[in-house]
């Protein structure tokens, strides 16, 4: 059974008088384990896909099956509870809370879950320890670098196994060097067997994945292989991989 | 999620948001901070006033009737009707001693205002009471020495008193009052006995007074006398059949035809004490909701603040929805946010309002019983989870992709 299952998805929306067609019926089928970029320029719709795919945003019309679960018509708390198990984001600013300290961070999608905060700490701290920052746990976003910060974003989002990692413009507010090291950290996740999804507009990035979906106006444009993935820098900080197996 | 690691972590996320903006929170609270202060000293002062007022009724006795010819709760047209009802009489307080079943003692008890002197001191604005040999009974009062006043004295009238315990230590300090000679106006009385203290009721100093033979008092002391008459009812549990009985014989005794309402009243203590009750209601209630408005009015500013806080962290919302917060959880959030700052300000306003319970307690009876310090606290949560709520709706419905679009 696919991971992903969607079928003719459309999204409208209307702003004023005016309707905007931003999916015009999308088919896709996505396996487990596949590393794919998701590309298009500003306006194709490839944002509404990542929402839809994240299940942030529901379709106007269509079949989305996560899992073997059929999200497409589900209600707010539901779909709470399936971004909360099946999905980790990435975002290009990071998005994490200010406030917190990365352990909290990090913590947050477990606290969510409803774990018991001494099982909540461990896997917190593992992931942490994972992505490289198991010396920076008590600080928060503001005492971290651009990549630090997506490195705590990465360990959020992996922190509960999801189904889907979903990046979207991950390497966006990062230089090309830290922008590698966090493509790296992608890399080793899809080894390790985790299905991975960025959305971004650089070529370069998506030269990294296997499958590259291109849209355009709403539609896939192109859906294909990519022959020879580009290797992203070995991600590695201390000596040890950061992804251990 | 569990509902308590939720309230765990909104308790963490209302607290960084609180030190976030310290100075924002401060000011708000003030608002709740003036309004729980002054809900908490309305509080005091109907609390301090109905102890006051219990303990001045709890000195008249709840098991006596009083006979009279107006009712304690007449309104001005209630008595314009009733003004020209015949008096009660001596005779009527001893035909009802002699009939009545249900009341251990019947006695008569008129009063009025004298100036007594002994020698040259002099005690103006004394209680002058003309009562019988009953009344020592049904009066509740008791002798430190000497005797009451007995039948043939109030017979014939004889010029004799007893005196209030503050009146016998002004008059004769350290020495023998019975025998005395004071005068009550221009009246000479010789003192037969000395009552025990009794401290006061509705104002009326009891160990201020001087009691006469009622015969003496209506014939030398009040050109009108208006008689009362006080029968001490037999067992409490009995008061209203004693009041019916009493009513029955007065109306025979007065001949008053079947149809017609009584031209007397029988008041008690209980009637005060209903009274009082509906107007310190009133007084309370109204007291209470003009309190209430500055209350109110620090629950807008709340409601305000809250509003700010969940615009600034939209952004936040989003993250958290994008995680798998609930609406449940983002409303709770900021509940839970609203809460701890009108906690915190009630606290405050507690802790304020308690001194000055004090220093209003030197001018006016005023108390914080525990209760009263539970029921602020209790309001002032309130107040937060009222006043937070339309913000934190506003928050739990936002949408995550808007959400996490905001800067």
């Amino acid at each position: 059974m696919p991971l992903i299952q969607i079928h003719d998805l459309t999204r409208r929306y209307v702003m004023g008088t005016e309707t905007v067609h931003a999916l015009r019926g999308v088919t896709l089928t996505i396996e487990r384990g596949e590393y794919i970029a998701i590309m298009g320029p500003s306006g194709s719709g490839k944002s509404t896909l990542m929402n839809l795919l994240g299940c942030l945003d529901s379709p106007t019309s269509g079949y989305y099956e996560l899992n073997g679960v059929n999200v497409a018509h589900m209600d707010d708390n539901d779909l709470a509870e399936v971004r909360n198990r099946e999905i980790g984001f990435v975002f290009q600013s990071f998005n994490l809370l200010a406030r917190s300290d990365s352990l909290h961070n990090v913590e947050l999608p477990l606290i969510y879950a409803g774990l018991p905060s001494a099982e909540r700490r461990e896997q917190a701290v593992r992931a942490l320890t994972n992505v490289g920052l198991g010396d920076r746990m008590h600080h928060r976003p503001n005492e971290l670098s651009g990549g630090q910060r997506q490195r705590v974003a990465v360990a959020r989002a992996l922190v509960n196994d999801p189904s889907i990692v979903l990046a979207d413009e991950p390497t966006g507010n990062l230089d090309s060097r830290t922008g590698e090291e966090i493509l790296g950290l992608f890399e080793a996740l899809s080894r390790k067997g985790n299905t991975i999804i960025v959305v971004t507009h650089e070529e370069e990035v998506a030269q990294h994945a296997r499958r590259i979906i291109r849209i355009r106006d709403g539609l896939i444009a192109a859906d294909e292989v990519n022959p020879n993935p580009r290797a992203a820098m070995k991600f590695a900080a201390g000596g040890t991989s950061m992804v251990a197996a | 999620m569990t509902l308590l690691s939720e309230f765990k972590e909104s308790a963490f996320i209302a607290w960084t948001a609180l030190r976030a903006n310290k100075l924002r929170a401060g000011l708000t609270t003030l608002g709740i901070v003036i309004g729980i202060v002054s809900v908490t000293l309305m509080g005091t002062a109907i609390t301090g006033l109905n102890d006051a007022f219990r303990k001045s009724v709890g000195n008249i006795g709840a098991d006596t009737l009083y006979i009279q010819r107006f009712s304690w709760m007449t309104s001005e047209t209630d008595w314009r009707l009733s003004r020209n009802r015949k008096e009660l009489t001596l005779q009527n307080v001893r035909d009802l001693d002699r009939l009545v079943t249900l009341c251990s003692a019947v006695s008569v008890d008129s009063g009025g205002n004298g100036t007594v002197s002994f020698g040259r001191r002099q005690a103006r604005g004394v209680y002058v009471a003309g009562n019988d040999e009953n009344s020592l009974t049904v009066r509740g009062l008791s002798l430190s020495q000497g005797r009451w006043l007995t039948a043939g004295d109030v017979q014939s009238g004889r010029p004799v008193c007893v005196l209030g315990s503050y009146l016998a230590e002004r008059f004769f300090p350290g020495r023998e009052a019975i025998g005395g000679k004071v005068k009550l106006n221009d009246m000479r009385l010789e003192v037969v006995g000395v009552l025990d203290k009794q401290g006061s009721a509705f104002g009326n100093d009891l160990d201020n007074q001087i009691v006469i033979p009622i015969t003496r008092f209506n014939q030398d002391f009040s050109r009108w006398p208006d008689l009362t008459i006080t029968a001490k009812v037999r067992d409490l549990s009995q008061v209203d059949d004693a009041r019916e009985e009493l009513r029955g014989i007065m109306r025979k005794l007065r001949r008053v035809p079947p149809d017609f309402p009584d031209d007397f009243a029988i008041n008690s203590q209980e009637a005060i004490v209903t009274f009082f009750n509906a107007v310190g209601g009133t007084i309370a209630a109204v007291g209470l909701f003009i309190s209430g408005l500055s209350l109110f009015v620090g629950g807008i500013g709340i409601m305000n603040i809250m509003f700010v806080s969940v615009a600034e962290r939209t952004k936040e919302i989003g993250i958290r929805k994008a995680i798998g917060a609930k609406r449940r959880t983002i409303l709770v959030q900021f509940l839970v946010e609203a809460a701890t700052i009108t906690l915190g300000a009630g606290i405050l306003g507690i802790l304020v309002a308690w001194p000055l319970t004090l220093v209003v307690d030197k001018f006016l009876a005023a108390s914080m019983p525990w209760w009263l310090v539970a029921v602020a606290l209790l309001v002032s949560v309130l107040t937060g989870v009222v006043s937070g709520f339309l913000p934190a709706w506003r928050a739990a419905r936002m949408d995550p992709v808007d959400a996490l679009r905001a800067d």
